[in-house]
């Protein structure tokens, strides 16, 4: 999760880059829904989106390295999902069209988000009217995501240079501990933050 | 159980999609109506502790380590509403940054992890500790919720794969639910470790410490009730009563589908199908029944394991 965290291309530069955002979410909103409603069978289909796919991922100069990683975070699912689908003759035959459209589908989104910033999204999600209660708490999460990540992994850090565990059970108390008072500093943090907010105007 | 694109046709995309809207719908106009403005961001900060509380592992057998889902420990800290817009706000950010869980299966995640989760066990959690009053009860009751939680939203998940025809409910529903049984103990467990921790060390924070009184929120429960129920019947009724995916290959197999409009299904379904699979279906059901018992007694004694040791460090008055 930690390298998940610390990779992002999205601010790099391109001529995918600087398309709008709205156009690229637009036309992947408008990909996937097509690929997920087709039937496996329409091959043209699939055969046009995977040469946009990888035509629009050499034009972002991704590294393609970079994207095949993403791609196999997929994977526990789809192979999940496969070996359940083993066992059951009736549905061996749909699972190819599964893995070919959820593989062209989630390419489609590590594109998108990988070449637009979160905050233009976000914009976009303003823009199409979604509530203004949800998009200010994705905005506050996204804003401190990164600050609470690394506070959590810093505080779990000094709990485990100071206790030197002689079991299981105590050992999940102290990790519990850890998850516990970072709630506290989450929740002390949001009453600071809004007095912030209330300071520069925020009604 | 992040699904991804691909994994849920359009029909149960369109269904999941209405339901779930309605259910947020539902959240923001209780949080504007309710919430003080002072809470606001505290919305935000709780979906940003929820993501960086996973990246926390607890040590399980051999090796591997588990983390908290959470959506029980948010309900139970900030109330079901919150815990929908927080979870959904937490689903949101995972699919267009970390690209966790599809675009078009956005419904079916809201769903599973926030209404049914979140909100199903919420309603658990307030039964439990309006039986066991008092701390001991809350912790017992976060940590049979969060197992009861876990375990009903897997059996969601898989009610919405079958529907779509990914995977049929007789293979979907033991290994999902099977699976689920006992990720739902770590959860249980996990969850009711950090409700302690919380109510040890700032027990202001637990809402039930402030208002003595809870007021009663039957119109939100019955609101959101009524989604999860009908969620439910649309994707786990049909499977649990008719078995029709089974029936279907049957028909197949006898070259007579086109006799559909007959009655057929009562009588052939058990003989001709892989016999195995159908009695792992029943098994896992039997064994969620006593399961919940069983895990039910554990965590009263965890809640008094919990809760016990924090009393006895108190000065004697």
């Amino acid at each position: 999760m930690e390298n998940l965290l610390g990779h992002h291309h999205s601010h790099s530069d391109s001529p995918v880059h600087r398309l709008p955002a709205i156009v690229k979410l637009g036309v992947a909103l408008l990909v996937i829904i097509v690929t997920v409603l087709l039937s496996i069978e329409e091959k043209s289909w699939f055969i046009a989106v995977g040469i946009l796919l990888v035509l629009a991922a050499c034009l972002s100069r991704i590294p393609i390295l970079f994207l095949l990683k993403r791609l196999l975070l997929l994977a526990p699912f789809v192979l999940g999902v496969a070996l359940i689908n083993a066992f059951e003759p009736s549905t061996r035959g749909t699972w190819v069209g599964v893995a070919v459209k959820s593989t062209l589908c989630l390419f489609t989104v590590i594109l998108v988000s990988n070449t637009t910033p979160f905050s233009k999204i976000l914009r976009v999600l303003k823009m199409v009217r979604v509530p203004a209660l949800l998009i200010t708490t994705i905005a506050l999460m996204h804003r401190y995501i990164f600050v609470l990540a690394d506070e959590a992994v810093r505080m779990n850090r000094a709990r485990a240079s100071r206790t030197f565990v002689r079991g299981r059970r105590f050992q999940w108390r102290t990790v519990a501990t850890v998850v516990g008072q970072l709630f506290v500093r989450a929740s002390e943090r949001a009453e600071r933050i809004y007095d912030a907010m209330c300071a520069r105007g925020w009604k | 159980m992040h699904i991804p694109d691909g994994f849920i046709d359009g029909r149960t995309a369109a269904v999941t999609g209405a339901l779930s809207a309605a259910g947020l719908g539902l959240a923001l106009r209780r949080i504007k109506r309710e919430l003080p403005a002072r809470r606001v961001p505290l919305l935000g900060l709780a979906a940003a502790f929820l993501f960086a509380a996973q990246m926390v592992n607890f040590p399980v057998l051999g090796g591997t380590s588990g983390h908290l889902v959470g959506g029980v420990l948010v309900a139970s800290l900030l109330g079901p509403s919150a815990a929908v817009v927080v979870v959904t706000a937490v689903l949101i950010v995972q699919c267009f940054l970390f690209n966790d869980g599809g675009v078009m299966a956005l419904g079916a995640n809201i769903f599973n992890m926030g209404i049914v989760d979140g909100v199903g066990g919420y309603m658990i959690y307030r039964l439990v500790s309006a039986a066991l009053p008092g701390a001991r009860g809350r912790v017992t009751a976060v940590a049979f919720a969060g197992w009861c939680a876990t375990v009903l939203a897997a059996i969601s998940c898989a009610g919405q794969l079958a529907w779509s025809g990914t995977i049929s409910w007789s293979a979907a529903f033991p290994a999902m639910a099977g699976v689920h049984m006992f990720i739902g103990v770590g959860e249980g467990l996990i969850s009711a470790f950090v409700y302690a921790a919380i109510q040890r060390t700032r027990p202001e924070l637990i809402p039930e410490n402030n208002l003595p009184a809870q007021p009663r929120r039957r119109g939100e429960m019955i609101g959101y009730g009524l989604l999860a129920a009908l969620g439910i019947a649309v994707f786990v009724a049909p499977f649990a009563c008719s078995w029709p995916d089974g029936l279907e290959a049957v028909a197949a197999k006898l070259g007579f589908e086109h006799r559909a409009a007959d009655p057929i299904w009562p009588a052939p379904a058990a003989n001709y199908h892989v016999p195995g699979v159908h009695w792992a279906v029943g098994a896992t059901a039997l064994a969620g029944a006593l399961g919940s018992f069983v895990v039910c007694g554990l965590a009263w004694l965890l809640g008094r394991f919990l809760v016990r040791e924090q009393k006895s460090k108190l000065p004697p008055a």
